[in-house]
């Protein structure tokens, strides 16, 4: 997509079509050409997969709404339908529902990649930052898919998440409502959720050409966080990343299909399966699993707004990111300190998801009561909720900024090849070959 | 781009295109910043160097008829994309079957004291009290006590109708429907988040803002009542 060509067109049909469209140049240059840093580890291979996720669901998904209703009388039974009536039916939903949950896997653990080896830094800035926009738009196009089987969760969540917005003061309430196209969720609301889920998809997949297109500019980051110096530095993307992509593809599947043949409601809440009831709240509402570390921030804070504030406030943090972190060292093998506080953000994340499942009274200790803090037990989920949300906004509004300019990082090398190449230097030629001599 | 290749195709062709310039300023109002009188000397340094500038330009900050023309389109355009705008997104509003929706009435009879009846209006559920005496003593020894959002009991039912509290049964936090006697102050407790409503429906401990929403209604008779 960028810098100069080595595509040479071999037959007459490939001269002839790349001087009226070069679409076989811009394939050869992007997926078998490409130069591509040679350290790259198995946390790079999430990109490939992801594509393959969004792939899955798009095909997954034109099929299901192939046989399924938006109707709220319904919806309910054509999901059965499907399920039970059509011919491969649970195959395909059951890959679109785990699917859903696999593409949120991939995107935390590509996510996470980045964060640790500083992929947002300059200048990737704008390739972090539409990632993020990809991530949002998974986020929405999740709720709504999850809206559609009406279930008890469907039709919960969906009045929850779309109250969210009537806490916005003076508009929240008429922007509910036009939201709903009605005065509650109902079947105006089904109708459009189903449009824009069917849409979304699309969006997300233009966004990631643009994700890619701003991937192929500066090129990947890469596990030492140095830039490239010079060819050595590099591989072709065809065939070195093409099979290792490849490899992690298939054993990503493999787990994949796992849930999908042998536990494929693992994942999913039960109460979905009992059919939507507007009068009546199941006792314990909960989102999908990787909404969780949200939820809890939603509720670990006692107001309204302010709640939705900082749920949107977790999100924007990615948003601000490469301008929080203030360190010109990207990857974390290089800080020690921050690596340190990295790996307590991973896991206040995990607790954060924890606490999103659990109800906000339930105790950390069972049986211990300890003293009552702004109304609630000092034991109880929702003040473990509100200290793990404490430390994942100190992570990015105060440790990142004033770590990078406090901490004193480690040597970085050379470049890619050094670490691998310095101690042949003064060796003879072949000993760079003896992997036991590498340090 | 196409001045460098006319300036570099000799004198004839320089003629040509002075001549063009001196009858009509095509050239010029193309390449011009429509809202920038300020660039116009750079403008009409570019135009001297194929050695023309029309007349009506000399002035300077006099708009001509092609910006008028250039603004009067922009305008039209604008206003054309947002008056369309429009019926695109309040399609999404309540259609008119929806906003017709009936009201409905209740028979109060089916209500045994200290039970409560849900019925569905305007797709949310929607509370029919029969309280206790008990509870509608509690609600007003309340009524002074730190309320998030202070109402006395007086005003949450009809006059005379103490025994009946009629309310929208969404939680005022996020829409959930709470159950009926929970709670630490026997009214209702929202499962979703964990707001405590009173025996008033009046909001006392949780994320929730406000106290459930009493709705339009009115008594037919003794026993029969008319919601929205």
């Amino acid at each position: 997509m960028s810098g100069h060509s080595n595509y040479e067109p071999k037959s007459g049909f490939e001269k002839w079509l790349d001087v009226r469209l070069p679409i076989i140049r811009l394939g050869y240059d992007s997926l078998v050409d490409f130069p591509t840093p040679k350290n790259l580890n198995y946390w790079y291979t999430f990109g490939g997969i992801l594509a393959v996720c969004l792939g899955i669901q798009i095909v997954t998904g034109i099929i299901l709404a192939m046989h399924y209703v938006a109707h709220v009388d319904m919806a309910f039974a054509s999901v059965e339908h499907i399920m039970r009536d059509v011919n491969y039916g649970w195959l395909v939903r059951y890959m679109h529902s785990n699917g859903a949950s696999m593409f949120f896997l991939a995107v935390y653990v590509h996510m996470f990649r980045g964060l640790y080896y500083g992929s947002y830094k300059a200048p990737r800035e704008v390739l972090w930052l539409l990632g993020c926009v990809i991530y949002m738009l998974m986020i929405i196009t999740a709720f709504m898919g999850y809206v559609l089987p009406w279930g008890q969760m469907s039709f919960h969540g969906a009045v929850v998440i779309t109250n969210l917005i009537g806490a916005i003061p003076v508009i929240g309430p008429a922007i509910t409502t036009w939201l709903w196209g009605g005065f509650a969720v109902d079947d105006p609301t089904l109708n459009r959720f189903f449009s824009l889920h069917y849409l979304m998809p699309f969006m997300i997949a233009g966004v990631v050409g643009l994700h890619i297109w701003a991937l192929h500019v500066p090129g990947n980051n890469n596990p030492a966080g140095v830039d490239v110096k010079s060819k050595e530095d590099t591989v072709p993307f065809h065939p070195y990343y093409t099979v290792k992509d490849g490899f992690a593809i298939s054993v990503f599947l493999l787990m994949y299909a796992a849930f999908v043949f042998f536990n494929p409601n693992a994942l999913g809440d039960a109460v979905n399966y009992v059919p939507a009831n507007p009068l009546v709240t199941p006792a314990h509402i909960v989102p999908e699993w990787y909404l969780l570390p949200f939820y809890a921030i939603l509720r670990a804070v006692p107001d309204k707004l302010m709640g939705v504030i900082f749920m949107g406030g977790a999100i924007a943090m990615l948003f601000l990111l490469p301008w929080l972190d203030t360190s010109k060292v990207r990857s974390m093998r290089y800080r020690p300190t921050a690596k340190l506080y990295f790996f307590i953000f991973v896991i206040v994340t995990m607790i954060l998801g924890y606490c999103g499942g659990q109800l906000p009274d339930n105790k950390i200790i069972p049986g211990l009561t300890t003293f009552q803090v702004a109304a609630s037990d000092l034991n109880s989920v929702v003040w473990l909720s509100r200290l793990a949300t404490a430390y994942y906004f100190a992570y990015f509004l105060i440790i990142l900024p004033v770590l990078g300019l406090t901490e004193t990082p480690l040597p970085q090398p050379e470049s890619i090849s050094e670490p691998v190449l310095s101690h042949s230097a003064n060796a003879p030629v072949g000993a760079a070959a003896s992997p036991e001599k590498r340090g | 781009m196409r001045r460098r290749r006319f300036q570099t195709s000799g004198p004839a062709l320089e003629c040509v295109l002075r001549d063009l310039n001196q009858n009509s300023d095509w050239v010029e109002v193309g390449r011009r910043p429509l809202f920038s009188p300020q660039l116009k000397g750079s403008f009409k340094v570019a135009s001297t160097v194929v050695g023309a500038t029309p007349e009506h330009h000399t002035g300077g900050e006099d708009p001509n008829r092609r910006d008028f023309i250039h603004i009067a389109a922009t305008v039209a355009a604008v206003g054309a994309a947002g008056g369309l705008a429009w019926p695109f997104i309040d399609q999404m509003n309540p259609a008119a079957d929806t906003l017709a929706l009936a009201s409905v009435e209740f028979d109060l009879s089916k209500v045994e004291t200290g039970q409560q009846v849900v019925i569905k209006w305007r797709g949310k559920p929607l509370f029919i009290r029969h309280r206790s005496g008990k509870e509608i003593a509690s609600a007003i020894k309340d009524n002074h006590a730190d309320l998030r959002d202070p109402q006395t009991d007086e005003e949450r039912h009809k006059a005379g109708k103490a025994e009946w509290l009629i309310l929208i049964g969404t939680c005022t936090h996020l829409g959930c429907v709470p159950t009926f006697g929970g709670g630490d102050y026997g009214g209702w407790f929202c499962p979703c988040h964990g707001s405590h409503y009173d025996t008033s429906g009046r909001i006392r401990k949780g994320p929730a803002p406000k106290n459930l929403a009493v709705p339009e209604y009115t008594f037919l008779s003794d026993s029969k009542v008319k919601v929205g």
